[in-house]
């Protein structure tokens, strides 16, 4: 965990001022956030400070009532969520979404065959392109999904739906990826190994993570931010936050318990 | 012109009754509900066959026609509705285009496919004319009396949805179905009450509407879909909205069939299109509502 | 080695080996029951009609109650091209497809947004616009009464249509061959996996990088040239071309015809065909006059039932839930 080049890398990922109502409700209220390149970057808060709406906004789910973001110097704050994709900027859901008809096999090569471009192509079956199938058995492989790559997704065990969801966004091949709570419902023992798949990512992937459970994020971030009530309340390294008395009157004012 | 408008606002005050509880059921339930023509026709047809087999005046038919009718949608709703709230859009579509088709064909094999007539009382017939020349409003004294209860229907139904408890739980239940049933609001009286009331009202505005729009078997067919841009336009969150769009339709329709006839339907259609690809929740919709 | 996942995925898109049987069959049919050549006709053309709706509807997920509209499209493209410029059926066919998919391509702007509502709502519009228009200008179309006089000529100049209808029957059932193995190359390549994850979880489909808008518009001017196709086939067999092709029953018969064969299955539109003509045959038979009402019924049954149940005859009876 080497928190001196940090913040001298370039800013992958930001958000000048972002604003998000919801007719008498400010979601978000002024965020700034600077992902840098390289970065294991954990978005902590309590439940309902806003961290999935920033990245609705983020990914262009939701549109901004104010602010931009700006995504490797261009402004992407106009672009729609599947533009943003192809631009590297790849998300996970908290709740997962995924293709419940369809095999892990086939989402994954659905999947890389998009981002290679040949998500169009309508004349070749899917499978006849031998590199996305290697692409393919290498995730399954590497979430422990080969065993059942052949199955309908409807009928998978929770913990392979959420590898699934992690190896889908894998799959894209992202340079900026926003994981959320990715570790949710994920027995205890796999929770280490699916966190490590992530911090073993290329140095030049960025990542943003929201997390609940601080061991994971202590081991995992070298950077925070903590987000309350949809406004940034700090940001700074991990130790700097763990021992900053607003962020720990924030966690025990509201009756929660640090680890989830 | 101002003829034009005061017919066309009759046309719409009568689609908007007939199409409330369409949007108060959609709203609720998030039931695609087709079939809900089928109620207005039965309405209609109660009417005319207790008028013309048991001699009621027209003005106890009424509110028999709305009672009938809502007793019909309560069993129906209890028996066939309910287990298919959670099925897939497809399948909702399918059963209630199949109702239409058992409700059509049953009803052409009792009482035959030609159009009924239905005997107005003398002091609804007539039409009294105001002002002269271009600026004439002519009102038929029935038209007038079909804005009148529609009115007053309009009035009660807004008071009963923001000033009594059903109201609110009904709009708590449509807002958010788990969180009303977590407050113990019973959800399945409020869905079968909504229900029978709605499909009520609509065969209520059956038996209004038999006289101006025309009484066959072909009826639930025929107006579906104006039902449905009622609902669509106005979106399902408020009694308002679909108010307001069915007065538009009303006028759009009367008027563009009085001045472009070759055109008439067209526009009614178009419009819609349009105004559902601008905007696809609805036209009115409540912000932060469904 | 890649022979496993390739085995995975490739395995379920190779030909059963009854789909060759089963069309060998199909094309025998006209001459082993002569007498019934127009009906097998029929059933090739709602079969393909059928398919191109199971392509939005099955594969896409949007739920159409207009689908007539491409279908008449086509149909008075066509006739009209017979009757007016040459009576070749081919370029006639090749019209009446064209004609179908420029009207699918504007159409498909009204689909994009928006719920399962709206757009069950826009797609009941265009059909009934479309059937307004053929109404309307019955200088063109023929109005009410409809367009007579359609006549054929010989297919690749060779084969004249006959009176017991074997010619129209081949026809069709080439025709419908010929579409069926494109949508079977389109359903299962990645551009048909990407309508299938549009189906399955829009959200997730944008989220990976489809351009979701951009293939729902492909895809249903896709449908709407194959229902062009098919509604031409109609008139060139029939030699007539009737508002009825845009009326209402129509989009909701095929929608029907569709589910009761299996809605995102290839072969659902050629069993739905086949079913619902049994169906109708049986019904009539008992009354004639009040068709609708059991047709009614059977949708009713069928949605409280499960669709899926019908498929599979030994679910019908308690036993292992489907």
């Amino acid at each position: 965990m080497n928190t001196t080049n940090v913040n001298d890398a370039p800013v992958v990922l930001a958000a000048h001022g972002l604003v998000k109502r919801f007719g008498g409700i400010t979601a978000t209220n002024n965020v700034t956030l600077n992902l840098r390149q390289g970065a294991r970057h954990a978005l902590i808060g309590p439940n309902g400070a806003g961290k999935t709406t920033l990245i609705n906004l983020l990914t262009g789910v939701l549109e901004p009532t104010e602010g931009s973001i700006v995504l490797e110097g261009q402004d992407i704050t106009r672009l729609a969520p599947h533009q943003r994709v192809q631009r590297g900027m790849v998300r996970t859901f908290q709740i997962n979404q995924l293709f419940d008809s369809l095999t892990p096999m086939e989402t994954l090569a659905l999947t890389v065959s998009q981002q290679r471009g040949f998500g169009g192509k309508w004349w070749q079956p899917l499978g006849a392109q031998r590199a996305v199938n290697e692409r393919c058995e290498q995730l399954l492989e590497q979430f422990h999904l080969t065993a059942v790559m052949a199955e309908p997704t409807k009928v998978l065990a929770y913990g392979k739906r959420r590898l699934l969801e992690i190896a889908i966004a894998l799959a894209c091949e992202p340079r900026v990826l926003l994981l959320d709570e990715p570790v949710a419902g994920v027995p205890a023992g796999e929770r280490e190994e699916l966190l490590q798949t992530v911090a073993a990512l290329p140095a030049d992937v960025s990542v943003l993570l929201i997390e609940h459970d601080m061991d994971l994020v202590f081991s995992f971030a070298n950077r925070m931010t903590v987000l309350v009530n949809g406004t940034v309340l700090t940001e700074g390294d991990p130790d700097t936050i763990a021992n900053d008395p607003q962020v720990k009157a924030v966690y025990l004012g509201h009756g929660e318990d640090a680890h989830v | 012109m101002l003829t034009i408008l005061f017919d066309g606002v009759a046309y719409g005050m009568l689609l908007f009754i007939l199409a409330v509880g369409l949007a108060v059921t959609m709203g609720l339930m998030n039931f695609i509900n087709l079939a809900h023509g089928a109620f207005a026709m039965a309405g209609g047809y109660i009417t005319v066959l207790l008028m013309q087999r048991l001699n009621v005046p027209f003005l106890w038919c009424l509110p028999l026609a709305f009672i009938g009718t809502a007793l019909l949608g309560a069993v129906l709703e209890r028996t066939l509705y309910r287990p298919l709230y959670h099925k897939a859009h497809l399948d909702q579509v399918l059963f209630s285009i199949g109702l239409v088709f058992m409700a059509v064909a049953t009803v052409d094999y009792f009482v035959g496919s030609t159009g009924q007539i239905i005997q107005l009382p003398a002091w609804l017939k007539g039409r009294t004319e105001l002002g002269s020349g271009a600026f004439m409003l002519g009102m038929g004294h029935y038209r007038l009396f079909i804005i009148a209860v529609c009115a007053a229907l309009t009035v009660g139904l807004q008071y009963v949805l923001t000033r009594t408890r059903f109201g609110s739980r009904l709009r708590a239940s449509v807002d958010d179905q788990r969180v009303a049933a977590g407050m113990g609001i019973n959800v399945n009286i409020v869905f079968l009450s909504t229900f029978a009331f709605g499909s009520g009202l609509a065969g209520l505005g059956g038996a209004l509407g038999a006289e101006v729009l025309g009484l066959d078997p072909s009826f639930p067919l025929k107006f579906m879909i104006y039902f449905l841009i009622v609902v669509a336009v106005g979106g399902t969150s408020s009694i308002t909205g679909p108010l307001l769009a069915a007065l538009l339709l009303g006028i759009a329709d009367v008027a563009g069939k009085y001045y472009i006839p070759k055109l008439g339907a067209f526009i009614v259609y178009s419009l819609m299109i349009l105004i559902l690809m601008w905007r696809p929740q609805g036209l009115f919709v409540r912000k932060g509502g469904k | 080695m890649d022979a496993s996942s390739t085995n995975v995925l490739l395995r379920s898109r190779r030909m059963r080996p009854w789909e060759p049987v089963l069309w060998l069959l199909a094309f025998a049919a006209p001459l082993a029951l002569p007498g019934h050549a127009l009906i097998i006709n029929e059933i090739a053309i709602v079969a393909l009609f059928a398919l191109s709706l199971d392509l939005i509807l099955g594969y896409t997920g949007i739920v159409s109650l207009g689908h007539a509209a491409f279908f008449g499209m086509g149909g008075y493209a066509a006739a009209l091209f017979a009757k007016h410029v040459m009576p070749d059926p081919l370029v006639g066919l090749a019209v009446g497809i064209a004609a179908a998919t420029l009207l699918g391509a504007v159409a498909s702007f009204t689909v994009m947004r928006g719920t399962d509502l709206t757009r069950l709502m826009v797609t009941l519009g265009v059909g009934l616009i479309m059937l307004e228009l053929a109404n309307k200008l019955d200088w063109l179309t023929g109005g009410a009464d409809g367009l007579q006089g359609v006549v054929m000529g010989p297919v690749l100049g060779k084969f004249e249509f006959d009176l017991f209808g074997r010619t129209a029957a081949w026809y069709s059932m080439s025709v419908l061959l010929v579409l069926f193995l494109l949508a079977r190359r389109v359903v299962q390549s990645p551009f048909g996996a990407t309508l299938k994850a549009i189906r399955d979880n829009r959200l997730r489909a944008m989220a990976i990088g489809i351009p979701v808008t951009a293939k729902l518009a492909q895809v249903y001017t896709l449908a709407a040239a194959l229902a062009g196709a098919a509604g031409a086939l109609l008139t060139q067999t029939t030699g007539f071309a009737s508002l009825d092709l845009f009326e209402f029953h129509r989009s909701a018969d095929v929608m029907l015809i569709l589910v009761i064969g299996g809605v995102g299955w290839l072969y659902g539109g050629v069993v739905g065909a086949i079913g619902f003509k049994l169906l109708q045959d049986l019904i009539s038979a008992v009354t004639p006059q009040y068709w609708t009402f059991w047709i009614g019924l059977f949708l009713v049954v069928l949605v409280l039932v499960g669709r899926e149940r019908l498929i599979r005859p030994w679910t019908w009876f308690g036993g292992r839930k489907a």
